[in-house]
């Protein structure tokens, strides 16, 4: 999910004569992450400080002069520059009070813009398309400019991406109604022309916004008609391509327009993911567009919009998770924040929330990183405490790196892996666990399913508790266990894994209905689970009710008939015959957890009918014996232990029915079983016409105490004796 | 006995004022009580705290404190005058302009001779206290700032003034200020604000007790001018000091609606020596300002902005629980405000400053009891009268028939000609009137509506004729007893033979009207009548007491009934006489003839005569006892007394001619909801 934040004002603006003009030339960064260079349309740059909303400079060109481009920090000598009348580039210092003192150089042709980004040279980019490092053309101010451009081509935007060893000038031009996209990497030098698929409309484009993710620069650009295209070009150029090359693109987000097309609007990309717009309507406001909107592109949907008094110019920056945009009088800052986004939160089955808040820490794998294999990104830095650094050099020193211990489990012996594997585990710090879990358990897994007689239980588990897996990192591990008939690390991931996809569950179900009864009594299971099956099954065999109190016996049409017709007379072993639990402890518990895993009904039906009659006619009485126990009212649930609920329970039991009714049917021994069943929802409805009824019946009190309300004036009836 | 359909009214918007001062006289155990609106009233603590008399207010009048000297009673207010009260004719008797600007105290010294003032000039003016009148004798020093209260020392020679920041202690034959006591401010935010003191007490060992609006209650030494101790005791003003006779105690009423006691006590027990003034208990039965307070020997008298009057008894002066150690709250004055036109339904409704006629809704349905009928018309009101002049209401009345209503205030009669078609009325105001019709105490109809009566000065009651054009003065009817004190109840046969005039010496004259001339005295009665009605067939007249108690009174016979010996003999069940409301109207079933109707504050009651009467031991209210038994036990639980406590807080119940009863219910909570919101606001767990 993304959200924006409360706003707040970061200076106000004067409007220029011509309205649609924004007053804002450009917002840049400076060396200080909390500070905005803010170029207005006219004279001045301002530097302010953001989180305190005040100035701390602001410089002024003389009258009749025209700032041209807006002014960039350079990171390198921590100086700013700005271009006045297309020709002088001017620098200067932070304390530099009076920019006409300034240093001043005046280039032959005109400068389009000047780029500046961290960990680089600042670029000059003229209007004809050259492209000179600043320093350099400092050094030599009136060395001859060459025109890259056609005559009426004329550039519409321009960025500079710097990314390790690479340093880029993009920017895009417009000649006829055709839109080209020129890539420019420096050092060495060499300029690729794309030319942008053109949109039916024959518009260009609203907006660009580029990025470099994984060695791919990624143009984003905002037709008027709504789309949101994306286009990516390998950072790595090719060498030797000449001439213009068609630029693929593909559509990324298509927003609705209303009425008309857009008309100042701009989309930038946040990350992967999510693309801030303005100047876009909002699908849920009737009119206007004067909306701040962040979307997901992968699922297309809005994830938290804004509306922005006054008129927007569509221009937005973004730097340092604010968004700063310009509308009607003031210059907005809106902090955001992007979550990854992730399957199981997607499908909104991702546990119910009482587990959800004690295991906060399940670590969902992003969307994206299963979609592009990409690294997972800790979702928060975490800090390093001395202790923990030192405490990591110190066993560094005679334990195995997270590579050695990857190469060992590919050739090494059982024990030794085994050893391995919980040192690491044991002294690894979250943040390197969080990647390395994955691996480790993948490459057990993989090796286990090569060598039949390799299997890890005790390391596998422990990986699997340190809640850093799930089921898609590693899909193979549930599978196994079950092959290995673990037991134990079936439950473990059956309670820990929030992505179980709906074909494992019903492998495990399937696997532990039809389990012997003694292969899974001598299995250690989880606990507190197991107590509270015991708990369950002791309620009732204990014979008698607490504080002497019996239960009435119950009737024929009632639910808590029990699931084998009996003659009337045998009512001793009737009571009984409800308490013996249809399937042996451990098995229970087993079960249990497989009623607690998510599911999405629609994909579980089908694989439902693979249970054979057998297999369903025993989990049916089970699910049966569960329900009575808990509708007797014998059994009260102890809190924080985990159960299933009984909407779980009544959720499995009408799926059971679905997938497999015509089969039971016909089956002479499910018939007892499903009159009782019938005899449940029989109660079901009984239970809830009871309560209509009394809803009535309260609704008529209701009604009665509203019309004795004090009156001015009421005529009544009393009578005395 | 039947079925009722009840008009449950609850348009009477009576609203009470405020209780401003109070004054107590102990030797005639009369309280007098001034509210806001200008208006006096006196109980009478002997019996049974009945309201007895009650002069109107003024517009231009304002009481800011009262005095009694013997059985005279003056007051003086912010319009800075001073007036006396005749109790006899219920008005004041002459007012005096002091020339001090506004008055905020008036008391009266131990002998009774002199009267002493404080003014907003800050000046203590003294008055000589004259048979018929007062005169003024002298200022005493002027001082900067307000007199807010005074005290006088009980030997006479000093006086105690209570001023802005300071205590002013003069010595009354030379007039000087001899000690001048300064008053701490408030702390915090009030430090800026001067502390007024609101009350101060001279007490005979020269000690000086004062409440202020920085909430304190402080003790002084007159001799010395030295603080003795200070008691904190609300957080806002301390408004209103008593000191008990025996000079004992004293109580303080403060802004948050509390009385707080303190008592001069030794700290340990069985010693004399070293008594001092010990804050012991607090009494909180108002939610608004305590502004006037009264110790009376043993209870404590209270009232305030939220209207009602509590006697709050002490307990340990009381040796047994009997009716007087009950706590009294008194709401609602004991008198009608509501007259009821029985023929044709409509009502009047008296305020100090207007007159509401209203008619009643009706419904044609049938309901079960319990249940309540659908509206077919909705009650409407017809006519809203002001009065004229600054004087308010005293009294007024509503033919039986509609067709007349008259109003009087201390200065003025006034009859009106009422005409009702269906839906359009009229109203005449009847222009000549008798020059003896000045002024009335009681207006009573007859029930052919042919005739007027008013009650005047000295128990007299002029009969005037009425006809269609004109109003004619017929007769004065005098009492023989030569009593001054005026009429507060009357009341005719329907067959326009008997008059009733019950006057404050408890006194009943029953009048022959077709000879125009006393026909007997009902034998005097200790109690003041509260309510009576002569029956419609039997002309029995009913009187109810202040004391609870009930007679039936033969006119024709001059004598008691047999019921009203058997009753007497029998004596009255505890749980009747243990109300603390006097009935206030007594009316009858002209259907059937057992059946008496009568109401108080909590409950209206239908004596059936026929039935036996009940003894100590029967359960007295048995409606739900009865309800629950067959019909063929009931009979043998029956008895005369029919109680019904479904409506609350009556102002009035009457039976109309169509056997429907009217109900005039006033909610209290409907009152307190209109008062202004109090200085503290309970807090939960605060």
């Amino acid at each position: 999910m993304a959200a924006l934040y409360e706003e707040f004002t970061l200076c106000g603006l004067v409007q220029t004569q011509n309205a649609s003009d924004s007053p804002i030339q450009g917002i840049e960064r400076d060396g200080d992450s909390d500070h905005a260079v803010v170029t207005d349309s006219t004279r001045s740059v301002t530097l302010y400080k953001v989180s305190d909303q005040k100035p701390l400079g602001s410089w002024t060109v003389k009258q009749g002069q025209l700032l041209t481009c807006p002014a960039v920090f350079n990171f390198q000598t921590k100086e700013y520059v700005v271009v006045s009348d297309n020709k002088v580039i001017r620098v200067w210092k932070d304390e530099d009070l009076n920019l006409d003192k300034a240093f001043k150089a005046t280039v032959t042709a005109d400068v389009w813009r000047v780029h500046s980004a961290p960990g680089g040279e600042p670029v000059v980019l003229f209007q004809r398309g050259a492209v000179r490092f600043l320093d350099s053309l400092l050094s030599a101010p009136q060395q001859p400019i060459e025109d890259v451009l056609s005559e009426e081509e004329v550039i519409r935007w321009s960025t500079n991406i710097v990314a390790e060893e690479q340093h880029f000038v993009l920017f895009t031009t417009e000649q006829k109604g055709e839109c080209c996209l020129y890539v420019q990497r420096l050092n060495p030098n060499t300029l690729q022309k794309y030319r942008l698929e053109r949109e039916d409309s024959g518009a260009s484009p609203l907006s660009f916004s580029a990025s470099l993710r994984d060695k791919h620069l990624n143009l984003l650009y905002l037709y008027p008609n709504g789309c949101v295209y994306q286009s990516v070009v390998a950072a790595r150029g090719y060498v030797g391509l000449e001439g213009v090359q068609a630029l693929p693109r593909s559509l990324r987000l298509r927003l609705a327009v209303g009425e008309g097309e857009l008309g100042a609007a701009s989309a930038v990309a946040l990350d992967e993911a999510h693309v801030a717009v303005v100047g876009v309507p909002h699908p849920s406001a009737r009119t206007g567009k004067d909306f701040l909107c962040i979307w997901n592109t992968n699922f297309q949907t809005l994830q938290a919009g804004k509306e922005m008094a006054g008129r927007i110019h569509g221009q937005v920056w973004c730097y340092l998770g604010k968004l700063f945009v310009p509308h009607g009088k003031a210059l907005s800052v809106i902090p955001y924040d992007c979550q990854k986004s992730s399957l199981a939160s997607a499908l909104g089955k991702l546990r119910h929330t009482g587990i959800a808040v004690s295991k906060s820490s399940v670590a969902v794998p992003s969307w994206n990183t299963l979609l592009h294999g990409d690294q997972p990104q800790g979702p928060t830095k975490i800090v390093e405490t001395r202790k923990s650094k030192l405490s990591r050099k110190s066993q560094s020193a005679q334990a195995l790196t997270v590579d050695q211990v990857l190469e060992l489990i590919k050739t090494g012996p059982v024990d030794e892996v085994q050893r391995e594997v919980e040192a690491l585990v044991s002294r690894g710090d979250a943040q390197d666990l969080q990647l390395s879990v994955g691996q480790l358990a993948c490459h057990l897994v993989a090796r286990s399913q090569a060598e039949t007689a390799f299997y890890t239980p005790v390391a596998l588990a422990q990986l699997v508790q340190t809640q850093f897996l799930c089921h898609s990192v590693c899909p193979g591990l549930l599978l196994l266990s079950l092959e290995h008939k673990d037991y134990f690390l079936c439950q473990l991931c059956l309670q820990l894994f929030p992505d179980i996809p709906e074909v494992v569950t019903c492998a495990c179900l399937k696997t532990f209905i039809s389990v012997p009864d003694g292969d899974v009594e001598m299995v250690s299971l989880e606990p507190d689970s197991v107590s509270f099956m015991e708990g369950l099954v002791a309620a009732g065999a204990r014979g008698g009710q607490q504080n002497g109190f019996s239960p009435p016996l119950f009737e024929e049409d009632s639910c808590d008939a029990n699931h084998q017709p009996k003659p009337p007379q045998d009512k001793k072993n009737h009571t009984l015959q409800l308490e013996a639990c249809p399937v042996g402890l451990h098995k229970a518990v087993l079960l249990n957890e497989v009623l607690q895993t998510p599911y999405s009904d629609n994909f579980l039906l089908p694989h439902l009918k693979d249970l054979d009659t057998q297999q369903v006619i025993l989990f049916l009485q089970y699910l049966q014996f569960v329900y009575l126990k808990y509708s007797q009212d014998v059994y009260t649930q102890t809190p924080g232990l985990r159960s299933p609920t009984m909407t779980q329970i009544i959720d499995w039991v009408c799926l059971l029915l679905d997938a497999h009714f015509t089969v039971l049917v016909m089956a002479p021994d499910a018939k007892g079983l499903l009159s009782n069943l019938q005899s449940f929802v029989k109660s079901q409805v009984k239970l809830f016409s009871e309560l209509g009824k009394i809803e009535s019946s309260l609704q008529e009190l209701h009604k009665m105490k509203l019309s004795k309300d004090i009156s001015q004036y009421s005529i009544e009836v009393i009578e005395l004796f | 006995m039947g079925e009722f359909k009840v008009h449950r009214v609850r348009f009477f918007d009576y609203m009470p004022t405020a209780i401003r001062a109070m004054a107590f006289n102990a030797h005639t155990e009369r309280l007098a009580l001034a509210r806001m609106d200008g208006s006096v009233e006196i109980f009478n603590f002997t019996d049974h705290y009945f309201q007895e008399k009650v002069i109107p207010g003024k517009d231009s009048r304002s009481i800011e404190s009262l005095c009694w000297v013997g059985g005279r009673l003056f007051s003086a207010g912010l319009n800075g005058e001073i007036a006396e009260y005749d109790l006899e004719n219920l008005r004041p008797k002459y007012s005096l302009e002091a020339y001090g600007g506004p008055i905020w105290t008036i008391i009266s010294n131990t002998q009774g001779t002199q009267l002493a003032i404080g003014c907003e000039d800050g000046t203590v003016k003294l008055f000589e206290v004259l048979e018929e009148h007062i005169q003024f004798e002298r200022n005493l020093d002027r001082q900067k700032g307000r007199i807010i209260s005074l005290s006088w020392h009980p030997s006479g020679t000093h006086i105690a003034a209570g001023m802005m920041d300071m205590i002013r202690v003069f010595d009354v034959p030379t007039g000087h200020a001899v000690q001048r006591l300064l008053v701490d401010r408030g702390f915090g935010g009030s430090k800026s604000r001067e502390t007024v003191v609101w009350s101060v007490a001279f007490l005979s060992d020269h000690t000086v007790v004062s409440g202020d609006s920085a909430g304190k209650v402080q003790v002084w030494d007159g001799h010395t001018g030295t603080l003795v101790k200070t008691h904190l005791v609300t957080k806002w003003d301390v408004l209103a000091l008593s000191v008990s006779k025996d000079e004992s105690s004293v109580v303080a009423g403060t802004s948050e609606g509390t009385v707080i006691q303190f008592q001069f006590i030794a700290p340990t027990l069985h010693q004399q020596q070293g008594k001092e003034w010990v804050r012991t208990r607090t009494f909180k039965n108002h939610t608004h300002d305590v502004r006037a307070l009264a110790e009376i020997e043993t209870a404590i008298v209270s009232g305030g902005m939220d209207t009602h009057l509590v006697v709050r008894p002490l307990l340990e002066k009381f040796d047994e629980k009997s009716h007087a150690s009950g706590l009294r709250k008194i709401h609602f004055p004991h008198r009608n405000l509501v007259s009821c036109a029985k023929k044709v339904g409509l009502l009047l409704f008296q305020f100090p400053g207007q007159l509401e006629l209203w008619r009643l809704g009706d419904s044609d349905g049938h309901g079960k009891p319990g249940d309540r009928l659908p509206l077919e018309r909705m009650p409407e009101k017809l006519l809203l009268l002001k009065r004229k002049g600054e004087d308010h209401i005293c009294c007024s009345a509503l033919s039986s028939c509609g067709g007349w209503l008259a109003y009087s205030t201390v200065s003025c009669v006034r009859i009106y000609r009422l005409q009702t078609d269906n839906n359009n009325i009229s109203i005449t105001k009847v222009s000549k009137l008798p020059k003896a019709l000045h002024s009335a105490h009681q207006l009573c109809f007859s029930s052919d509506s042919s005739k007027m009566f008013a009650a005047s000065s000295q128990s007299s009651v002029l009969v005037i004729a009425l006809t269609q054009s004109e109003c004619k003065y017929v007769h004065t009817l005098k009492p023989k007893s030569g009593s001054r004190q005026p009429i507060h109840l009357m009341t005719t046969s329907v067959d326009g033979k008997w008059l009733a005039a019950a006057n404050s010496d408890c006194e009943i004259h029953v009048y022959n009207l077709q000879k125009l001339k006393l026909h007997c005295i009902v034998p005097v009665y200790g109690s003041c009548p509260s309510a009576m009605g002569i029956h419609p067939t039997t002309n029995n007249l009913t009187v109810v007491h202040a004391d609870q108690q009930l007679f039936e009174y033969s006119i024709v016979e001059k004598q008691y009934t047999d019921w009203s010996r058997k009753l007497q003999k029998q004596g009255l069940h505890n749980v009747w006489l243990d109300r603390d409301t006097p009935v206030t109207h007594v009316t009858f079933n002209s259907k059937n003839p057992n059946q008496v109707v009568l109401h108080d504050m909590h409950m209206f009651c239908i004596i059936d005569q026929s039935l036996p009467l009940p003894d100590q031991k029967t359960q007295f209210y048995n409606q739900m006892t009865l309800r629950s038994l067959s019909e063929q036990e009931r009979p043998s639980h029956l008895h005369a007394f029919k109680i019904c406590k479904t409506f609350q807080d009556l102002l009035c119940v009457s039976l109309l001619d169509d056997q429907s009863l009217v109900v005039v219910e006033r909610p209290l909570l409907a009152i307190t909801s209109q008062l202004p919101a109090p200085v503290r606001q309970k807090k939960f767990a605060t």
